[in-house]
C-alpha cells in the first residue's frame, strides 16, 4: 500500500519544508533586529511590484533553471554535481570566446554558437571529474568543489594575462560586438504592445532555459538514455546487469551536467552584462542544488523552484539595499532550503504518513 | 636557498597545517563511525567566526575559543539529527551545513559589527598568544639546531601543541579504547554492534560530537592564532581539503598528519613565492593559489593506492526492516 497520495508527496510536503526554512529565515531576521513583515513586503514589491523588478526575478530565474537542470540530471544517476558554480564560470570563457570570434551580423546566429561554446567548455569543466569518478574512484562532490576553486584561479588568469584589453585597468574582456547582443524582454515584448521595463535583464534566454527544462524531461523519461541513467541512479547492480556501463552512465550524465551549467552564461554573460567579468556566476550555481532538490529533481519542480529562489534572489537585493540586510541573507535561506527539502525530509515525512494513515483508517 | 629561509618556510608550514590537521582528525572520527561529513568547512567557518566575536566582544582568547567550539558541536548534533536521528542524505546535510555557516556568519557579523562580515581586528588577550619555550632565546645561536628549536619548535600558539598531541590521542582513543573499537564498528558494521547489545544512534552521536569539537578547535585557530579576526569565507576550502587529506591518509591519524604537513608545506611554499620562476617561465600567482586544490584533485584522483573507506560510511542505519 502507497503511504502517501501522489500530491502529498510532491506538492504537501516540499510545501511544509519550504514553510519551515521561511520560518527560520524569520527568526534569523527577528534576531538581527529587523522586522520580518517588512522584510517581506519589500522583497515581494521589489520582485514582482513592477516589470523592472519582474525583469530581475525572471533573469535569475533563467540563470537557476539552468543550473537547477544540471544538478537534477546528475542526481537522476546519484551522483552530486556541487560544480555548477566552475562549470557556469568555464561555460561564461566559452560564450566570451565564441561572442568576440567574429563581428556577429546577428543575434539569431551568434546565440546558437555561444550556446555550442558554453555547454561544450561547461562539459569540458565537468569532464575530469567525471572521468576521475567513473575510472578512479575520487569523489565527485569533493572534485567539482576543488574545480570550482580551479576555474575561479584560471578565470583570473585568463581576463588578467590574456583576455583583457590593453589599457583597461578592469579584469574583464572587451565588450561583446552589438550583433552578439541578445534581445531583452522589451525588445521582444514591444511588436506585441507591451510595455516592460528597458533596464531590466531578463533576455531572451528565458525561454530557452523553458526550451530546456522541457528537453531534459524528453531526455530523462522519453529516451533510451534517460531510462538507463534512472536505472543506474535507482540500483548499480541492477543496471550492471542490465547491461549498462557504469563508466558510460557517470560521464554522460555528468557531461550533460556540465553542458547545463555552462549553457548559463547566454543569459549571465551574453544577455546582462555582455563581456566576461570575474565572479559573473555569482553563487547560482550553488543555488541550483537548492532548486534540484526542492523540485525533486522533475524539470517542472526545477521551473517553480527556479522562479522561487529568483524571487528570493531579487527580493534579497531589495533587502540589501532598502533594509541593509546583507545579501547573504539568501545563502541562509538556499541553506535551510537544502536542510528541510534534501536532509530533513523524513522529519516532516513521517508525521505526515502517520497522519495519512489514521485519516484512511478512520475511514475503513 | 638558505637554511633559515627553509626553517621559515617549514614554520609556516606547520602554522598552517594546524587547521587542516584539527579538521582532518575531525573527518577521522566521524567518518570512522560512517557518518560522511562534507560539513567541516562550515563548522570551521562557524567556529572562526564566533571566536572571533567572542574574543572581540570579550577581549578574552580563551571564552572565544569555548563560543567556538560550541557553535560547532551545535552544527554537528544538526548534522547528527539529520544522518542519524532522521536518516537523511549526509552530503547534503553538509552541504547546508557549508551554506547555513557561509550566509549566517556574514549576516550576523554585520549585524553585530557592521564591517560588512568581519569582525574588528583581535589585540592582546583576545589572540592566542606565541608560547616561547624554556631557553629559546639562549639557544638561538647555536648553529642549525637553535634556529630549528627556537623556530620551528618552540614559537607556537598553544592549539598549534595541541593539534599535535591530538594525534597520538586520537590514535589511542581510536585504536586502544573499548570506545574505539566500538566507533570503528559502527563505521564497519553497524548491525553486528547492535547485536551486540551496543546503541549505534549513541555511538555514533559521540563521534560526531569529537568532531564538532576538533572543528571548532580548528575554526578557533584560524581566526585567533592563524589570523587576528575573521574575514567572509575564510575557511577557503580547507575543511574539503582536509577531506582529501583524509583520504590520502586511508582513514589513520599518523598518515592523518604527514598528508596535512605536506599540505601545509604546499601553502607555505606557495604563499612565499608568489612568482617562481621555473627555466625562463614565469609560474602565474593562480595558478600558486590553485595548487592546494589542484594537488587535492591529483591525490584524489588516486596516485597514491587504493583508499578503501569505512564500509558503513554514508549509510544510515535501520535497526529493523
Amino acid at each position: 500500500m502507497q503511504k502517501l497520495p501522489k500530491w502529498a508527496d510532491v506538492v504537501l510536503i516540499p510545501v511544509i519544508n519550504l514553510l519551515l526554512a521561511f520560518l527560520i529565515s524569520g527568526l534569523v531576521i527577528l534576531a538581527i533586529g529587523k522586522d520580518p513583515v517588512v522584510a517581506i513586503k519589500t522583497m515581494v514589491q521589489g520582485s514582482f511590484g513592477d516589470t523592472r523588478a519582474w525583469g530581475y526575478t525572471l533573469y535569475y530565474a533563467t540563470n537557476f533553471m539552468f543550473t537547477g537542470l544540471a544538478v537534477a540530471v546528475a542526481f537522476h544517476a546519484r551522483m552530486f554535481n556541487i560544480g555548477g558554480e566552475g562549470q557556469a564560470t568555464l561555460g561564461g570563457l566559452g560564450v566570451a570566446l565564441v561572442a568576440l570570434s567574429i563581428d556577429w551580423p546577428h543575434w539569431a546566429l551568434a546565440l546558437p554558437a555561444a550556446m555550442i561554446g558554453g555547454a561544450v567548455f561547461g562539459a569540458a569543466w565537468a569532464f575530469i571529474p567525471a572521468y576521475l569518478q567513473a575510472k578512479r574512484g575520487s569523489h565527485v562532490v569533493i572534485t567539482t568543489i576543488m574545480f570550482n576553486y580551479i576555474s575561479a584561479s584560471l578565470l583570473g588568469y585568463l581576463l588578467v594575462n590574456v583576455l583583457k584589453e590593453k589599457g583597461n585597468m578592469a579584469a574583464e574582456t572587451p565588450s561583446f560586438p552589438p550583433g552578439a547582443s541578445l534581445p531583452t524582454f522589451s525588445e521582444m515584448l514591444e511588436p506585441l504592445g507591451i510595455a516592460f521595463n528597458k533596464n531590466a535583464p531578463a533576455n531572451v534566454s528565458f525561454l530557452i532555459a523553458v526550451l530546456a527544462c522541457y528537453l531534459v524531461w524528453v531526455l530523462i523519461w522519453r529516451t533510451r538514455l534517460g531510462f538507463a541513467i534512472r536505472a543506474y541512479g535507482h540500483s548499480e547492480t541492477a543496471a550492471r546487469y542490465a547491461g549498462i556501463s557504469p563508466t558510460k552512465i557517470i560521464i554522460v550524465s555528468m557531461l550533460i551536467s556540465g553542458a547545463l551549467a555552462g549553457l548559463m552564461a547566454i543569459n549571465n554573460v551574453m544577455g546582462e552584462s555582455e563581456r566576461l567579468i570575474l565572479n559573473s556566476v555569482e553563487g547560482a550555481g550553488f543555488i541550483g542544488i537548492a532548486v534540484a532538490l526542492m523540485g525533486r529533481s522533475h524539470p517542472l519542480g526545477v521551473f517553480l523552484a527556479s522562479l522561487l529562489f529568483g524571487f528570493l534572489y531579487q527580493g534579497g537585493a531589495e533587502l540589501a539595499l532598502w533594509e541593509s540586510i546583507p545579501r547573504e541573507l539568501v545563502v541562509v535561506i538556499q541553506a535551510l532550503v537544502i536542510l528541510f527539502t534534501g536532509a530533513l525530509d523524513n522529519m516532516v515525512r513521517a508525521p505526515v504518513e502517520k497522519l495519512f494513515l489514521s485519516f484512511r483508517r478512520r475511514a475503513a | 636557498m638558505d637554511f633559515l629561509t627553509l626553517i621559515q618556510i617549514l614554520d609556516s608550514a606547520v602554522r598552517l597545517a594546524t587547521p587542516l590537521l584539527l579538521a582532518c582528525l575531525a573527518g577521522l572520527f566521524s567518518e570512522r563511525a560512517g557518518i560522511f561529513d562534507i560539513g567541516l568547512e562550515g563548522k570551521m567557518l562557524a567556529a572562526a567566526f564566533l571566536s572571533a566575536a567572542v574574543a572581540a566582544a570579550t577581549g578574552n582568547v580563551w571564552l572565544g575559543m569555548f563560543a567556538g567550539i560550541g557553535v560547532s558541536i551545535a552544527l554537528a548534533l544538526l548534522h547528527g539529527v539529520a544522518s542519524i536521528t532522521f536518516r537523511g542524505d549526509q552530503l547534503i546535510s553538509g552541504v547546508a551545513i557549508n551554506f547555513l555557516a557561509a550566509g549566517l556568519t556574514v549576516v550576523i557579523g554585520q549585524s553585530w559589527f557592521g564591517l560588512g562580515g568581519r569582525t574588528p581586528s583581535l589585540m592582546g588577550a583576545g589572540r592566542f598568544a606565541n608560547l616561547e619555550w624554556p631557553l629559546a632565546g639562549v639557544l638561538k645561536d647555536i648553529p642549525v639546531a637553535g634556529p630549528l628549536y627556537a623556530e620551528l619548535i618552540s614559537g607556537h600558539t598553544l592549539l598549534v601543541y595541541v593539534a599535535l598531541a591530538a594525534v597520538p590521542l586520537s590514535w589511542y582513543v581510536l585504536f586502544r579504547t573499548r570506545f574505539g573499537l566500538r566507533l570503528r564498528a559502527v563505521g564497519e558494521n553497524p548491525a553486528a554492534v547492535d547485536t551486540a547489545g551496543i546503541s549505534v544512534t549513541r555511538q555514533r552521536y559521540s563521534a560526531v560530537v569529537i568532531c564538532g569539537v576538533l572543528c571548532g578547535l580548528a575554526g578557533a585557530y584560524l581566526a585567533t592564532g592563524l589570523a587576528a579576526g575573521f574575514v567572509k569565507d575564510m575557511t577557503a576550502g580547507r575543511g574539503f581539503v582536509a577531506l582529501a587529506a583524509l583520504i590520502f591518509a586511508k582513514w589513520r591519524p599518523w598518515h592523518a598528519m604527514g598528508a596535512t604537513m605536506l599540505f601545509g608545506l604546499l601553502e607555505a611554499i606557495g604563499n612565499r613565492y608568489q612568482n617562481i620562476e621555473v627555466s625562463g617561465f614565469v609560474v602565474p600567482v593562480q595558478f600558486m593559489q590553485a595548487l592546494p586544490y589542484i594537488l587535492t584533485v591529483v591525490i584524489l584522483a588516486g596516485f597514491v593506492g587504493k583508499a578503501i573507506p569505512p564500509r558503513a560510511g554514508g549509510e544510515p542505519y535501520v535497526k529493523e526492516r
